[in-house]
């Protein structure tokens, strides 16, 4: 059996979204900034994606910019308000520790041009405190981007309370929603959200597209130059079947959003309880404040490298935080912000799931993963150890 | 081009020599739970000759793989030759390992010298400590 238990990283394009772009890609090719009418039909298409997507979102057409993806609208909000921050002398960024890179990156780079940057803790549960955020704000501060959900632990931040402390102290907010957009309800005015980053592959629409919202008052400052698409704010010819299928994937997503929480949160709470059952195995991430589709669990005694090939041999697609996978020394800085020592973090194991998954499909990932684990732990020295109580068990 | 070579999963996937030794002459042990990644190394020895060899690991694919294949590389060969295997032999063996992956094979050598020296020190045998140093985990995590 083949089971894609990795939606966070990404996603299959849907028959709508692919139905709907296709024209774009053959007889429709027309160039958006062409003036003959032939062209004008890619015009059109643009148009109403620009405003579908706005919908979706509560904003206002004119407040969308089609991006590359999560990740270049992260670095266009974030880049664009230190701009504007440092022409009114205000230079201090707060955001949390368990970011995107994009977003952490970023804000590393801003800190080397001389911007302060303050990172606030997420705690146990992978939570921003309010209190934490309202100690951290200055005279100075001219952003805080929080991310709506995280994309390793699922835990969602409480966007709608930050934004209106935000609005209350007149400081400009940002979350990137890569991982919330079509999985959870976004209302950019209800929320008080300024800045918005989303990424089409992350429901259903083709890798390569993105968006950036912006309330109409935020200055946005090109990262492309080169023409007057997106309003000026950024050059280049637009992907337009890539955004024409993302604003239909967005809207299928939004508009079936009901149904498919309602068909992922059994399937995802039946994962969790019996992967559970695994003695030494822990839930990282408040489950009080979730996505619909994310479990990570660490496992005393393993790593998740080893975890993975494994899955894979068993025909079961998913991800880890260890060090190994990461490409570093460190296991994921999320894992770390949670304050769960390295070697328990090594032992992480990432499933996500969505509405194309299937409860046979939970099923067979709930009769490999134990077994998986048992195999793994019996030829693992810590777990050994573990065992024999010479070494504490962190879990 | 996958991450690892045809062997390397192979031998992680049917990794050969894997469990203990209850009376094993010499156990090493190497690495760092911290770091992702520890190797243990059981081994019988018999007039000079390693008879026996198993191996238990904490880590990676490669770290699985590399342990493997070091207990094959040692196997009923005389503990000199078992002492001159090197990482590179190991990486050669399994047909390449990333660069990334590299220090499992440094870990599977020390493993291997951990394991015999173990032996040489249960058994009174006298040898060159220069020989056995380790590699310094510590400077990984600054």
């Amino acid at each position: 059996m083949f089971v894609y238990a990795d939606n966070a990283a990404t996603t299959s394009v849907s028959k709508t979204a692919l139905d709907a772009m296709l024209p774009y890609l053959t007889t429709e090719y027309g160039n958006p900034s062409s003036l003959y009418g032939f062209a004008q039909h890619a015009t059109e298409a643009l148009a109403n994606a620009r405003a579908t997507v706005a919908a979706c979102i509560g904003a206002d057409p004119k407040e969308i910019y089609f991006t590359s993806g999560g990740s270049e609208a992260d670095n266009q909000a974030i880049i664009s308000a230190a701009k504007a921050g440092a022409r009114k002398g205000k230079k201090h960024l707060i955001s949390t520790k368990f970011e995107h890179h994009a977003v952490l990156h970023t804000l590393k780079k801003l800190e080397k041009e001389g911007f302060d940057v303050t990172l606030l803790d997420v705690h146990e549960d992978g939570v921003v405190r309010l209190e934490d955020l309202a100690a951290a704000i200055r005279e100075d501060t001219c952003l805080v981007t929080v991310m709506f959900a995280n994309n390793e632990i699922g835990t969602v931040q409480p966007i709608a309370e930050i934004g209106a402390l935000c609005r209350e102290k007149g400081i400009p907010f940002h979350t990137d929603a890569v991982q919330a957009a079509g999985h959870m309800p976004i209302d950019v005015k209800a929320m008080n959200i300024d800045m918005l980053s989303m990424s089409g592959h992350k429901f259903h629409a083709p890798k390569g597209v993105g968006v950036l919202y912006a309330k109409r008052t935020m200055p946005i400052f090109n990262l492309i130059e080169g023409g007057a698409q997106e309003r000026g704010r950024r050059g280049g010819t637009e992907n337009v079947a890539g955004i024409v299928a993302l604003a239909a994937a967005l809207k299928e997503s939004v508009d079936n959003m009901e149904a498919n929480t309602a068909k992922i949160i059994p399937m995802r709470d039946k994962l969790f309880a019996e992967l559970s059952k695994i003695p030494h195995s822990k839930i990282n991430g408040s489950l009080a404040h979730h996505v619909p589709g994310t479990v990570n669990m660490c496992f005393e005694g393993i790593e998740g490298e080893s975890l993975l090939l494994m899955l894979d041999a068993n025909g079961i697609c998913a991800s880890s935080g260890s060090a190994c996978t990461s490409g570093s020394l460190d296991p994921s800085h999320v894992l770390l912000s949670l304050g769960l020592p390295h070697e328990v973090a090594h032992g992480s194991l990432r499933l996500s799931i969505g509405e194309y998954n299937s409860m046979e499909e939970i099923d067979h990932i709930i009769e490999v993963v134990p077994r998986v684990v048992r195999y793994l732990r019996d030829m693992s020295p810590v777990w050994d150890e573990l065992e024999k109580g010479r070494r504490p068990h962190l879990i | 081009m996958a991450l690892y070579s045809d062997k390397v999963m192979d031998h992680f996937q049917n990794p050969r020599n894997v469990g203990k030794l209850d009376d094993a002459d010499g156990i090493g042990e190497v690495g760092n739970a911290k770091c992702g990644d520890i190797m243990r190394m059981y081994i019988k020895v018999d007039n000079g000759i390693i008879t026996d060899c198993k191996f238990n690991t904490f880590g990676c694919g490669s770290a699985i793989a590399t342990s493997s294949m070091a207990t094959e590389l040692i196997k009923g060969k005389p503990i000199e030759e078992a002492l001159q295997l090197s990482n590179k032999a190991v990486v050669e063996a399994l047909d390449g390992l990333p660069a990334h992956k590299i220090h499992c094979s440094v870990l599977a050598e020390e493993a291997v010298r951990a394991a015999v020296k173990d032996y040489y020190d249960k058994n009174g045998i006298e040898y060159n400590p220069d020989e056995f140093q380790l590699h310094d985990c510590e400077h990984c995590h600054d």
